[in-house]
């Protein structure tokens, strides 16, 4: 039988081929390969000698697969842009120069996380806050905190930067963490509160009634039970905070400044043009510490994003 | 002392009051159920002696210290709950020893006593699982478990058997009852199955609209019912309530228009102090002997609907006037729908409640 076949190869040993069939799993694969193919055409680049990135056709593959892909649809791969991604000549016939990229790397990883984890801390206590001992006009109070997420970043920037500049946040860790935090609160406290929401007051109670404090139950029996939504929290946190640009652009000094905007002036500088294979090379990177969260957290993550829609 | 009081106890959210001055008192080692139809208040109740609610009026009294403003955690007792509570992310054995990291029981002592109470509920074989992975009938053990591995002031159960089969519910009844009775506590249990609360009480107190209608031995809340809600509420079949119109009282024997019959049956000697008026009889479907010829203290029904129910047989009877009355008699006394019965109510369990329900019993 084809399907044990297959099966010892690690294929259908979800159920859900058995019970979508073959057919409607290829036309998922599909849909999903073709979501995948911008990123993968990123990577490739990545990988292309300088030259090759423009070709019309574009080659498409780094090997021939036994001879299935004709050769001029093949690059030879490579790695250099990624070295010139931290090291590179700056003029046509310069020596190569540090980019100050690690540095870069480092700034978006340690701000990302720094700004994602503390929001996550305080939302998760107001969260509780919010659920369990509910103030005269809780839900006014969540309203406005959303607010905060409404406006376009455009929209709140020119006062930020002011702001920032009179008391001499600009350009520092502090205030673009500061910044980021409160971006990431109200997303937290919301996605929070409805994990605690679906929580049976029950346990809590039986806690309580066992010999527990009102911090002990926080901290032994309420967190525990939302670990997949603190995982989707900072995942969903740490994705939209990694990606941001314009506050990035504009807040950011030279010691801080993020991957995205370095990005961007590494694209814009060099007066030769836009330099395609090192741009995909440093997304290549950039990709990388998200994908690895995610595919860490995945398990975690379909649990905290299908929380409450399965009977308890 | 391991005792509970209600000192005229209310309970109000905003202006609806589920608990009405509530008295009640639970020995050192008596088991007592509140018992009633949903929303009488009995959970409510019960959450405060717990103290999970605080109480609007009155006090609460556990092991002789009034506790009104303690919190749940200060009051030392044990609480098992309709939906078990089970921490979900604790292994079973870390939810029965959860309690004792709080009475600061040493490690050793700690597994001692899970394995003890362990074995006496046979879940040794589970207690490495995490509480989803366990059966319900082991969930409710578990939940037990968890209550008696320490030494508590009370014990308190919300609705402990509701959520497992009919047979699983027979069995953990027993179990229940036996480790209760090793550990001579007071003991509330809520129940709205009143033959968990027949089978499993000392005591059982009848509860209704936030008030407590009756507290009485599972006995007394059946035989003499104080007034016709307990009436109706304990027993299989329904107690069958007649309006009746009292005419006189003489010799034991009451004159009185039952459902357009004239009737003359013996009662209670306290009902010679009504006045003649409105009352209602109450008469258990198993307190009639149905006779061949009718007297005047005889009922004469039609059988309407015939419902064998195994060694008995229950029979929807309805009387010229239009009053229902079920009779159950045994199985070797065959009835036919559409025949004519004269159930002749036993005079000894002949209930009559007064205008405003209340019981008439010297």
């Amino acid at each position: 039988m084809a399907e044990s076949i297959l099966g010892k190869l690690g294929f259908g040993r979800a159920s859900g081929v058995d019970k979508a069939g073959w057919g409607r799993t290829l036309a998922v694969a599909v849909v999903a390969f073709i979501y995948f193919l911008p990123v993968l055409f990123i990577i490739f680049t990545a990988f292309k000698p300088q030259g090759d990135a423009l070709l019309v056709p574009p080659t498409l593959s780094p090997t021939s697969l036994f001879g299935l892909i004709p050769d001029h649809f093949v690059f030879k791969p490579t790695l250099e842009n990624f070295g010139s991604v931290f090291s590179r000549s700056m003029t046509p016939d310069g020596a190569p120069e540090a980019t100050g990229f690690d540095r870069y790397f480092f700034n978006s990883i340690f701000i990302a996380s720094a700004s994602v984890l503390l929001a996550l801390v305080i939302g998760t206590l107001a969260a509780f806050g919010f659920s369990r001992y509910p103030l005269k006009g809780n839900d006014t109070y969540l309203f406005i905190i959303l607010t905060t997420r409404m406006l376009p970043a455009i929209v709140v920037i020119i006062p930020v930067i002011l702001m920032f500049r009179v008391v001499g946040l600009s350009g520092s860790y502090l205030g673009i963490i500061m910044l980021y935090t409160a971006f990431n609160l109200a997303f937290t406290i919301w996605m929070m509160k409805s994990f605690f929401d679906e929580l049976s007051p029950d346990v809590e109670d039986a806690a309580r009634i066992d010999g527990s404090s009102g911090m002990r139950v926080f901290f032994k029996i309420c967190l525990p039970q939302v670990i997949a939504g603190l995982a989707a929290t900072f995942v969903f946190g740490l994705i939209l905070t990694w990606n941001e640009f314009l506050f990035a652009l504009l807040l950011s000094g030279p010691d801080t400044r993020t991957v995205p905007v370095a990005m961007n002036q590494a694209v814009s500088s060099g007066g030769r043009g836009t330099d395609w294979t090192l741009l995909a090379a440093i997304e290549t990177l950039f990709l990388i510490p998200v994908f690895l969260v995610t595919f860490f957290l995945q398990n975690h993550l379909l649990r905290g994003v299908t929380f409450g829609t399965v009977k308890r | 002392m391991s005792t509970i009081e209600l000192r005229k106890v209310t309970k109000r959210f905003g202006s609806f009051t589920a608990v009405k001055n509530v008295d009640l008192s639970v020995a050192a080692g008596e088991v007592v159920c509140l018992l009633g139809p949903s929303g009488c208040g009995k959970t409510t109740t019960l959450r405060v002696i717990a103290g999970l609610e605080s109480v609007t009026d009155g006090e609460v009294v556990i092991a002789g210290k009034v506790m009104n403003n303690l919190p749940p955690e200060k009051r030392d007792i044990a609480m098992v709950f309709q939906f078990y509570a089970l921490y979900p992310s604790a292994s079973v054995g870390e939810n029965i020893a959860f309690p004792l990291y709080h009475d600061g029981i040493s490690g050793a002592e700690r597994t001692a006593r899970v394995n003890r109470v362990a074995a006496i509920l046979h879940l040794e074989h589970v207690l490495d699982r995490l509480p989803n992975q366990i059966s319900e009938g082991e969930k409710q053990r578990a939940a037990m478990a968890r209550a008696i591995v320490r030494d508590p002031n009370c014990f308190l159960f919300d609705e402990p058997l509701s959520r497992l089969d009919v047979e699983l519910r027979q069995s953990m009844r027993g179990q229940i009852k036996e480790v209760l009775q090793g550990l001579s506590k007071a003991t509330v249990i809520v129940t709205h199955d009143q033959l968990e609360a027949l089978t499993m009480a000392d005591r059982i107190a009848i509860m209704k609209d936030g008030l407590i209608e009756q507290v009485g031995s599972p006995h007394e809340v059946f035989a003499k019912p104080a007034n016709a809600f307990v009436a109706s509420f304990i027993g299989t079949p329904q107690m069958n309530l007649l309006e009746a119109d009292l005419k006189t009282f003489a010799d034991g024997t009451a004159e009185m228009t039952v459902a357009g019959i004239n009737l003359a049956i013996r009662t209670d000697a306290a009902v010679a102090r009504l006045q003649p008026g409105k009352v209602t009889i109450g008469v258990r479907p198993r307190a009639f002997t149905a006779t061949d010829t009718g007297d005047r203290g005889t009922i004469s029904a039609r059988a309407e609907l015939i419902e064998p129910m195994g060694a008995e047989t229950l029979i929807h009877a309805r009387t010229a006037a239009g009053a229902d009355i079920r009779v159950v008699v045994t199985r070797s006394q065959r009835v036919k729908v559409g025949e004519a019965l004269n159930l002749r109510p036993d005079p000894r369990q002949t209930h009559v409640f007064d205008g405003a329900g209340k019981a008439v019993r010297s």
